[in-house]
């Protein structure tokens, strides 16, 4: 349990997805220009990643992790370079299926989070959990725990990112720096500030 | 052949300096930091992509009269996957420790948003000829940007040029240190904006928009 929990803190803060790692930038950038987008492309974020990471983590060690195949009689085979192309169709459908169920039961929930849930089926975000989960060899149990701790740190840092733009609308930026130049600076600073939280050991 | 060099020409300086994929229309920043500690590996990351970039116009041009228009973006993500695919054996198969290094980064390229970016926007609507130098273009472009931010995380950071030091030995003796920081990721986020600054200041480059 203390592990799982040590994991969950580690993947929102001290290994955050997004400026640890650069992952899912370009949303990050489009969509931070009010909170309330920014929330709700983070939470759908959250919803996807805890969802595909287990589901992508089930596909990979049954059936394209080498030996995987043992129980249909093909010891020797090695699929795992079919991970890039299952991967991103499992997202793709994924994606697809959450859409239309929460379009069919909830029609409020699907009315905050549709129109992000097609741009996330290319948030590398969501491409790179699933690839870390199978480099960092996580059990089952873990690729829930680090799909939900992805997702929830990567929703933090383009909440605190819209909350900054807001912020500083109307402060006088210089010409060129004005934009997206700006943002990678606060970007910078944000990361900074999360790597305060590496001196923290559970 | 003469107007067809021009236009080959116009396309490239499109995609690597006017419309430059990474500085002015925000895509593909993704990849284009974590890779930038070392030039080396931003190299390797800069000539994947570019191929990557190329051969996917190419074949999506080729293909555009036969992709039915609500199945586009499942098709180009499978030739775009596809491309990955052999790009990241070819790299194991070669350059072992700089695929190692690279780790998850060069199965990115197929979220890239550059490739699909390109793909829906030039190579659906331009022959394979064009479409594979805008590709290239395009790829070139992201390279430059990320070859400048992987110049000066490693000269500040390491004090190295592709792995070679560059700072001679007194320097270090007079007190010089070697900033942590550019190794780390504030650094990339850092150098990549003062980059955008310094492009959107030079003559020719202003065309940013307002927030």
């Amino acid at each position: 349990m203390g592990d799982l929990l040590s994991l969950f803190i580690n993947s929102v803060f001290i290994g955050n997805i997004l400026l640890a790692y650069f992952l899912g930038i370009c949303s990050f950038i489009a969509v931070s220009k009010t909170i309330e987008t920014a929330t709700g492309l983070g939470l759908a974020v959250i919803f996807v990643l805890t969802v595909t990471s287990p589901v992508n983590w089930l596909i990979y060690h049954g059936l394209l992790a080498p030996g995987a195949l043992a129980w249909a009689g093909f010891p020797e085979m090695d699929l795992s370079f079919l991970k890039f192309i299952t991967f991103i169709a499992v997202i793709a459908a994924m994606v697809q299926a959450v859409e239309m169920v929460i379009d069919r039961y909830s029609p409020l929930l699907y009315a905050a989070l549709g129109v992000f849930l097609p741009l996330i089926a290319v948030n590398c975000a969501i491409l790179g959990t699933s690839l870390f989960m199978v480099e960092r060899n996580h059990t089952f149990v873990e690729s829930v725990v680090f799909g939900a701790g992805s997702g929830t740190g990567w929703m933090l840092a383009i909440v605190s990112m819209a909350a900054i733009r807001k912020k500083v609308r109307y402060a006088d930026v210089p010409a060129g720096l004005d934009g997206f130049g700006f943002i990678m600076i606060v970007a910078g600073l944000m990361a900074m500030t999360f790597m305060m939280f590496s001196g923290i050991t559970l | 052949m003469q107007n067809n060099l021009s236009h080959y020409k116009e396309i490239l300086v499109k995609g690597i300096w006017r419309e430059n994929p990474v500085a002015y229309q925000v895509l593909g920043i993704c990849s284009a930091l974590a890779v930038t500690v070392k030039m080396s590996t931003a190299l390797v990351m800069s000539i994947a992509l570019t191929l990557v970039a190329g051969f996917s116009g190419l074949i999506i041009s080729s293909l555009r009269h036969l992709i039915p228009s609500n199945i586009r973006i499942i098709v180009e993500l499978t030739v775009i996957a596809s491309l990955v695919i052999v790009t990241d054996q070819i790299l194991q198969a070669y350059l072992y420790d700089i695929s190692k290094q690279l780790s998850i980064f060069v199965g990115l390229i197929i979220t890239n948003c550059i490739i699909l970016g390109r793909a829906e926007a030039f190579a659906l609507a331009n022959n394979p000829a064009d479409s594979f130098v805008d590709g290239i273009a395009n790829g070139l472009g992201y390279s430059m940007i990320l070859m400048a931010v992987a110049f000066f995380r490693e000269l500040l950071g390491s004090g190295q040029f592709f792995g070679i030091s560059v700072i001679p030995g007194f320097v270090y003796d007079m007190g010089f240190q070697d900033m942590g920081i550019m190794v780390l990721a504030p650094g990339a986020f850092f150098i990549i904006g003062l980059l955008v600054w310094l492009k959107n200041s030079l003559p020719g480059g202003i065309s940013h928009e307002k927030k």
